[in-house]
């Protein structure tokens, strides 16, 4: 796929007016995500209201693919159930690592338009930190990095700060 | 006029025929996605001409034993040809002696080298070291290191917003407890020529002594370290078209000398029984183990490529693609120029309203331009800037003012794109 593809017109509009973009003014779980490699930082703030995710926001600094994935990714789980977060969040990372068929079965949606990253194993990281960043949010974990040594996804519970 | 552009136009430099020399470079025939390779990432690692890529097949084909080791044939001449490329390298940088040229892995090797083998015998509890805030993470983390073990303190030399060191604040961090200074030549990030030889003279008066590190340096400019004066000076063979895996520390010899070992093992030693090892002497004393022989040699045909096109020519070519490239990205609206150093090297940081260094390296790279995008290893400069990164393209001699064209476009239209 050609990056010209990726930078679409529904990323580059998520980029311009990012969804759910600031701070929530209730929230009990909070992670913060960092690309140490290219200098990203993201925060998510959510709340959970038993296992429904209740409201959301993020802030930061980052890349427009960075920002537009997680505008996209706020606003589908806003509303949805912790469980129903964790297969997007895993759905996700697979379709961004080329594991997962974007035309096959999923939950995805319109978060297709991420799939170009694929081919781009450098920004790969890019479009995965907002989801690696919910998934500690939604455990509570508070820092989590790209460079971890162990994939985030998998090891945020037990590498707490 | 800077004093470099000075005398850029008061001598006649000899012209390159950049046909001619795009012609060794096999590698930039490439096609990316379609488009012709524009490579704007030399400061990061250079191409290789085919006259280095030849010399590696004939050592490999012909020539290859270990070395220092046996008496046959083969081993004779790869010594022969390992040490005639040490040679080539004390030639190129004006050292007095070739046991003056250590080969070492590259320049991170080469600092490490100095943090282990000077820094911890004659660095101790309270002692100063002064780097600048300029310094690549390599010259940063290895004296970092040192302090943490030893007790020792980091002082740091500030930039002005052109990125320019405060020589002033400089002088001002002497004082009895300063033991050892380390300061790039050229800064990686900004392209900055520092003031390396007034600084190397004024820390001498001082009894100080001062490492160079000239990784960005030595591929764009002429280097002398007799004239220079320092008592270290580092560099790597990757950024001046020679492999990967090479480089050098010079050092004086009778700081060489004074030295301990970096790393233990074989040809590093003149005998080890289990009660006592004595070390050989300097170069080998510091080169324990097979070395990259291919690699060294490599390097010494870099060098000569290097020097058959003169120093004096590659960086009047570089001088003129960074003036020309300045002066085009300052036209473009919402595009800046981070670094505006009166003395530049070919590097130029650019940061662009709206646009993350990330998108942009993606984008140009849409139109085969390859830049750099990030902190570029130096952590500290963002922060100066309170930027999170930068897009750098850095030119070669084998660059042309077409492709600074074709960069120009390229960000014109990643600017489109994010309009």
């Amino acid at each position: 796929m050609h990056s010209k593809s990726l930078y679409q017109e529904v990323i580059l509009d998520h980029n311009r007016k990012p969804r759910n973009y600031g701070t929530l003014e209730h929230s009990n779980h909070h992670a913060v995500g960092h690309n140490p490699l290219c200098g990203d930082r993201l925060e998510i703030a959510l709340n959970l209201d038993g296992q429904n995710i209740d409201g959301i926001a993020f802030h930061g600094e980052s890349c427009a693919i960075c920002k537009a994935s997680a505008s996209m990714m706020t606003s589908v789980v806003k509303g949805k159930t912790r469980s129903d977060a964790e297969i997007l969040i895993q759905e996700f990372r697979d379709m961004a690592l080329g594991k997962l068929d974007p035309s096959g079965e999923h939950h995805l949606g319109r978060l297709t338009v991420f799939a170009g990253v694929r081919d781009l194993p450098t920004r790969v990281k890019c479009a995965i930190l907002p989801w690696h960043t919910l998934h500690a949010a939604l455990n509570s974990v508070n820092s989590i990095s790209t460079e971890a040594a162990d994939d985030p996804v998998h090891a945020s519970v037990d590498s707490a700060s | 006029m800077t004093s470099l552009e000075s005398i850029v136009a008061s001598q006649p430099t000899p012209s390159l025929d950049i046909d001619r020399i795009r012609a060794d470079f096999p590698i930039l025939k490439l096609k990316v996605d379609g488009q012709s390779l524009v490579f704007l990432d030399s400061a990061a690692s250079s191409q290789m001409p085919q006259q280095v890529i030849d010399r590696l097949v004939r050592y490999q084909t012909t020539q290859h034993a270990n070395i220092h080791r046996a008496v046959h044939y083969l081993s004779e001449l790869a010594t022969a040809e390992f040490e005639q490329a040490r040679h080539k390298l004390q030639h190129f940088i004006n050292a007095r002696e070739d046991r003056e040229v250590i080969f070492t892995s590259g320049t991170t090797e080469s600092i490490n080298l100095v943090m282990h083998g000077y820094g911890r015998k004659f660095i101790g509890p309270g002692d100063e070291i002064i780097l600048t805030t300029l310094e690549h993470h390599s010259n940063i983390v290895p004296w970092q290191m040192l302090a943490e073990e030893k007790g020792a303190k980091i002082r740091v030399v500030p930039i002005n917003d052109a990125g320019e060191l405060l020589i002033d604040e400089y002088e001002n961090l002497f004082n009895e407890r300063t033991k050892f200074v380390s300061v790039m030549h050229v800064s990686n990030a900004l392209g900055s020529i520092n003031p390396v030889k007034q600084m190397i003279e004024f820390a001498h008066a001082r009894g100080v002594p001062v490492l160079i590190d000239g990784a960005q340096a030595a591929p764009h400019m002429k280097i002398d370290v007799q004239d220079l004066g320092c008592d270290f000076y580092v560099f790597s063979g990757h950024k001046m078209c020679g492999p990967t895996g090479i480089g050098i520390l010079y050092g004086k010899a009778d700081i060489l000398e004074r030295m301990q070992p970096f790393k233990g093992g074989g040809d590093m030693i003149l005998s080890v029984t289990f009660e006592k090892t004595i070390y050989n002497t300097i170069p080998q004393k510091f080169e324990a183990g097979t070395p990259p022989i291919a690699a060294a040699i490599g390097f010494g045909a870099a060098v000569d490529y290097l020097s058959a096109i003169s120093l004096e020519a590659i960086a009047a070519h570089e001088h003129a693609l960074l003036n020309y490239a300045t002066e085009q990205m300052r036209l473009l609206p919402g595009v800046h120029i981070v670094g505006n150093a009166a003395l530049k090297a070919a590097v130029l940081s650019f940061v662009v309203e709206g646009v993350h260094p990330h998108d942009i390296g993606t984008l140009l790279n849409q139109q085969g331009v390859a830049v750099r995008t990030g902190h570029h290893c130096a952590q500290p400069v963002m922060q100066r800037f309170k930027i999170p990164a930068t897009s750098r393209a850095s030119f070669a001699f084998y660059n042309t003012m077409d492709e600074v064209d074709t960069l120009i476009e390229a960000i014109s239209s990643a600017q489109k794109v994010f309009a």
